[in-house]
């Protein structure tokens, strides 16, 4: 059985222009001990999902799901007390802005002594000991001088790795990363995943890493889900999806990559943008601005294809040389 | 033999902080020795972390700020070390700048004609009429609809205030366009169009650009040379394929191999990286970056490397013969 | 090069802001009620002379502090009463509304101009001006805004409407211009002020064409309750007797020839305190409105 199972999570804002769809019936499932990368772009839904697993949409947003459970533990029938009890214990979040995320009144070793006392992991007496400690599982150096910095004495980097500590604290089952290195540097970026990697190993943690950046995906993950304008359209393995990606968007996102479109001038582009609260299209979200679209796109929306762990939201799912099944060259309805 | 379009020779930006009665007073030297050289239709790409002082070199390539010392030509004429206000104010009209943030970098309270037709305002160029039929047809360059020119800029996407940015540094018709981040805020899809854009228009006229960003598949992408800066200082300069194929600065090679890459193949030989970016305000003597480095020995420590040619680059380090 | 970014002409146009404005500015209903409130007091004032039933300042020696028209012994030709010099109460409010609007728009005109020029000056100086600037708004907020306002009408001479209302001014100035200078200094550090400088501007433009429509938002919040304060104040100094002068129908001088009367005629106080309760709480409910509606953070 996984350890965290999602079944048709729905997250609506009622909003002024009517009500948005941020995450439209997203499914999700992660083994124990297992790392899931959500990649997409701004607007696909990727940390509101993760935010509404953790409890945290609050009004206007309306959260719905078939099945959301954690270990045996129902997270939708849930009290707000029992809610509390396992948010920062057993599933844990780190979040984007490290600078922004930590209490700028409090030195840090407080705030991770209170992750501690809060969950009463340890003992009162024992709470220094282990705030010590943890910070040097996260790599701070001279961890005991630190104890009494406050977040903006210490840098982007280091205020991350107190963030992680802090998640880390009571031993979660699960830890979910909302972009947590996008806001860093590139050498400090891959010191924070190496970090968490080697975090997840040794604890036999679920990881689920929500990025935008397609280079993490490929050198972190072991199981990717692409999402798009609120929907999951794509979920693989990571070697799968990058050798022969199923979903027309994650081809053309691929392909709009610099690193893949060396030696050539032009790069490749999705024409259009993510559909808004005002223009969602009646059938395949992604329909206006796919190369392969015919009328069936157009009109029906897609269910999802293919088998559990490996399936496509699409009609007409690309073969393994990336090219279209629905015959498109020739099809009517074909434009751009 | 003609000049080149743009050329900055030892430029150094230092500011002054603190002071006061009781505090001590320190020196940040964001910017400390760049030179480089811009020519038509090539871009330079600038690349480095936090406090590299990619950013400052934007402001003071534009003159934003004034540099604390250095020189700078245009088509071979000192704008800078002249020492004239008539120099400074063409060097500004000649280099134009993009910037990284498409919700700050529009007033948000005037139409997108207005915003382009500002530039031209402010330089008395031409009546009302020929100002507006520049912008309307610098927007149709740049791929906006002609009926987006009564609109604000908070109806508009990302990508398309991007657009709108590099259609506000062309209307003066400059020589030079710094682009400081112009797509670090941008998915990945809308980057392809901005960089296809830029292009595009670098073609069309003949633009220098000095391209500065953190994301170095972006700059392999859009640059013909890379400078790598460190702590203010230039590490490492060359041509475009041979600075990613053979990186000859232990900082280039850990930034090629810290960034994360989808193909295996692109994949850089992993090279440790330890510790924190230093505080500009106390870099750490001798190379800046010595702490850090793998190879890094007492000579590191002691003096401070200077630029000098090897292997096809200019490279800042004692031991550039026998890295890599 | 193909407009590849062209929204498909199916999808309507974003609200414009106004209509925007106006949704979010409607959802307080305290908001509206100031606003209906504010209106008609300015539609009284304008009509004061079709208004009125008479004259503020004529007396009518036959009826001396006449109670209002439903007690007995009042009469419907006073319908809220006389005071002592027997003049009609009604219509010295009506024409007390006139004088009290025109009083507020003027003390806000005055330090709102004043207040944005030094603010932005400040701002855009910085440096030692910007300080100097600083500490004398931080002189002037030391006092107690009431007695600062008594001071300088004794330094300026003689009391009257004017010199009241040249004092009001002066006392709300530094909230003015501190809320200026924010609002400029947190502008000046945005990109679009750094690309107007390397288009060229210089500072007068960067500062007038520029930066101030920026700051507009918090600024028309401040100006609508300094409005309602400038009423608060003027009527305050005029019931000390250093604003308007009698016969002149201002509802604070009226409230000061009436605290001798207050067992007998409790109608003279009453009704020009209830005028000044509820002009001065309408516009603090529009201002109020206003300032969410306008305040980002607080939209969804």
């Amino acid at each position: 059985m996984a350890e965290l199972e999602i079944r048709n999570l729905t997250v609506e804002f009622a909003t002024s222009r009517g009500p948005f769809r941020a995450v439209d019936r997203l499914d999700l499932t992660l083994d124990t001990g297992e790392i899931l990368c959500v990649v997409g772009e701004s607007g696909s839904g990727k940390s509101v999902s993760m935010l509404a697993l953790m409890g945290l949409i609050g009004y206007p947003g309306r959260v719905t799901a078939d099945v959301m459970r954690f270990g045996d533990i129902d997270l939708l029938g849930i009290s707000a007390r029992a809610r509390r009890r396992l948010i920062g214990k057993d599933m844990a979040m780190v979040f984007q802005e490290p600078m922004s995320s930590l209490n700028p009144c409090f030195p840090i070793g407080w705030q991770i002594a209170e992750a501690l006392t809060t969950h009463g992991v340890v003992p009162k007496a024992r709470v220094r000991e282990r705030v010590i400690e943890l910070l040097h599982q996260v790599g701070i150096p001279a961890p005991a001088t630190r104890l009494n910095a406050f977040p903006h004495q210490l840098s982007g980097g280091m205020n991350q790795r107190v963030m992680i500590a802090m998640a880390i604290a009571c031993g979660p089952r699960l830890l979910i990363a909302d972009e947590p290195t996008t806001a860093l540097d590139v050498t400090i970026q891959k010191q924070i995943l190496d970090l968490l990697v080697r975090l997840q190993r040794e604890r036999g943690m679920g990881l689920i890493l929500i990025t935008h950046d397609m280079g993490v995906v490929a050198e972190t993950a072991e199981r990717v889900q692409v999402m798009y304008a609120g929907q999951s359209v794509e979920e693989r393995s990571t070697e799968a999806l990058f050798a022969a990606p199923l979903h027309p968007y994650t081809a053309a996102l691929l392909d709009a990559l610099p690193v893949r479109a060396i030696g050539k001038r032009r790069l490749p582009t999705i024409p259009g943008v993510v559909p808004g609260i005002d223009d969602r299209p009646r059938g395949c979200l992604f329909n206006p601005r796919c190369r392969f679209r015919v009328d069936t796109c157009v009109v029906d929306p897609p269910a999802l294809g293919g088998t559990p762990g490996a399936y496509a939201r699409c009609h007409f799912p690309l073969d393994e040389g990336g090219h279209p099944t629905n015959g498109y060259p020739g099809c009517a309805a074909a434009a751009q | 033999m003609t000049p080149p379009l743009m050329e900055a020779r030892d430029v150094r930006r230092h500011y002054r902080i603190g002071g006061g009665l009781f505090a001590k007073k320190g020196l940040v030297k964001a910017l400390d020795g760049v030179s480089f050289t811009l020519d038509a239709g090539r871009t330079l790409g600038v690349v480095g972390e936090s406090g590299c002082g990619k950013s400052t070199l934007a402001r003071v390539a534009t003159l934003i700020e004034t540099p604390t010392e250095g020189e700078m030509w245009i088509d071979g004429e000192p704008t800078l070390g002249s020492g004239t206000a008539a120099g400074r104010h063409r060097h500004r009209l000649s280099v134009q700048m993009v910037f990284q943030n498409p919700y700050g970098s529009l007033n948000p309270r005037k139409t997108v004609g207005s915003i382009l037709e500002e530039p031209l305002a402010i330089n008395r160029r031409g009546d009302a009429a020929f100002r507006r039929e520049t912008a309307r047809a610098m927007m149709a360059k740049v791929g906006l609809r002609q009926d987006h020119y009564a609109r604000y800029p908070h109806m508009f996407s990302g990508g398309q205030r991007q657009r709108i940015a590099i259609a506000r540094a062309l209307m003066l018709q400059p020589r030079v366009v710094v682009a400081d981040e112009p797509v670090s805020a941008l998915d990945v899809s809308i980057q392809a169009q901005v960089l296809n854009l830029m292009m595009d228009l670098q073609e069309e006229f003949r633009l220098a650009y000095l391209f500065i960003s953190h994301d170095l598949s972006v700059v392999r992408h859009i640059a013909d040379e890379v400078m790598v800066m460190y702590l203010g200082r230039p590490v490492e300069h060359g041509p475009k394929p041979s600075m990613f194929a053979a990186p000859r600065h232990p900082y280039t090679q850990i930034l090629l191999a810290a960034t994360p890459s989808v193909d295996p193949a692109h994949r850089h030989r992993s090279v440790p990286v330890t510790g924190e970016l230093p505080s500009p305000l106390d870099p750490p003597s001798g190379c800046a970056f010595h702490k850090r480095c793998p190879y890094a020995t007492e000579l590191c420590a002691a003096e401070r490397p200077e630029l000098r040619p090897f292997g096809g680059h200019e490279v800042a380090c004692h031991h550039a013969e026998t890295i890599g | 090069m193909a407009a590849i970014e062209a929204l498909p002409a199916t999808v309507r146009p974003p609200p414009s802001r106004m209509a925007a404005f106006w949704r979010s500015f409607a959802e307080n209903r305290g908001a509206i009620v100031g606003l209906a409130v504010m209106i008609l007091l300015i539609a009284i004032a304008i009509g004061a002379d079709i208004v009125a039933p008479h004259s503020p300042i004529e007396q009518f020696r036959s009826s001396f502090l006449t109670p209002p028209a439903w007690i007995q012994g009042g009469s419907f030709d006073f319908p809220l009463g006389t005071d002592d010099l027997g003049r009609d109460i009604l219509s010295r409010l009506i024409y007390g509304a006139r004088l009290s609007l025109i009083i507020g728009a003027m003390v806000v005109t005055l330090s709102l101009a004043v207040g944005t020029l030094l603010g932005l000056s400040a701002a855009f100086a910085g440096g030692l001006i910007d300080i100097a600037l600083m500490r004398l708004m931080d002189v002037l907020l030391v006092f107690p805004s009431l007695v600062l306002a008594v001071v300088i009408v004794a330094i300026l001479g003689h009391p009257s409407l004017l010199n009241a209302m040249f004092a009001v001014s002066i006392v709300t100035l530094p909230h003015y211009t501190r809320l200026v200078r924010a609002a400029a200094l947190s502008e000046l550090a945005r990109d679009y002020v750094t690309a107007a400088r390397c288009a060229g501007a210089g500072t007068l433009r960067l500062m007038l064409s520029t930066v101030l429509p920026n700051c507009v938002a918090p600024l028309i919040v401040q100006a609508t309750l300094g409005f309602s304060s400038a009423i608060l104040d003027e009527a305050a100094l005029s019931f000390l007797g250093l604003g308007a002068q009698p016969p002149t129908p201002e509802w604070g001088t009226m409230l000061a020839g009436a605290l001798q009367y207050y067992q007998r005629a409790w109608w003279l106080l009453t009704f020009p305190g209830l005028a000044i309760l509820v002009t001065v709480l309408a516009f603090n409910l529009f201002g109020d409105g206003l300032r969410d509606a306008l305040d980002p953070k607080l939209r969804r």
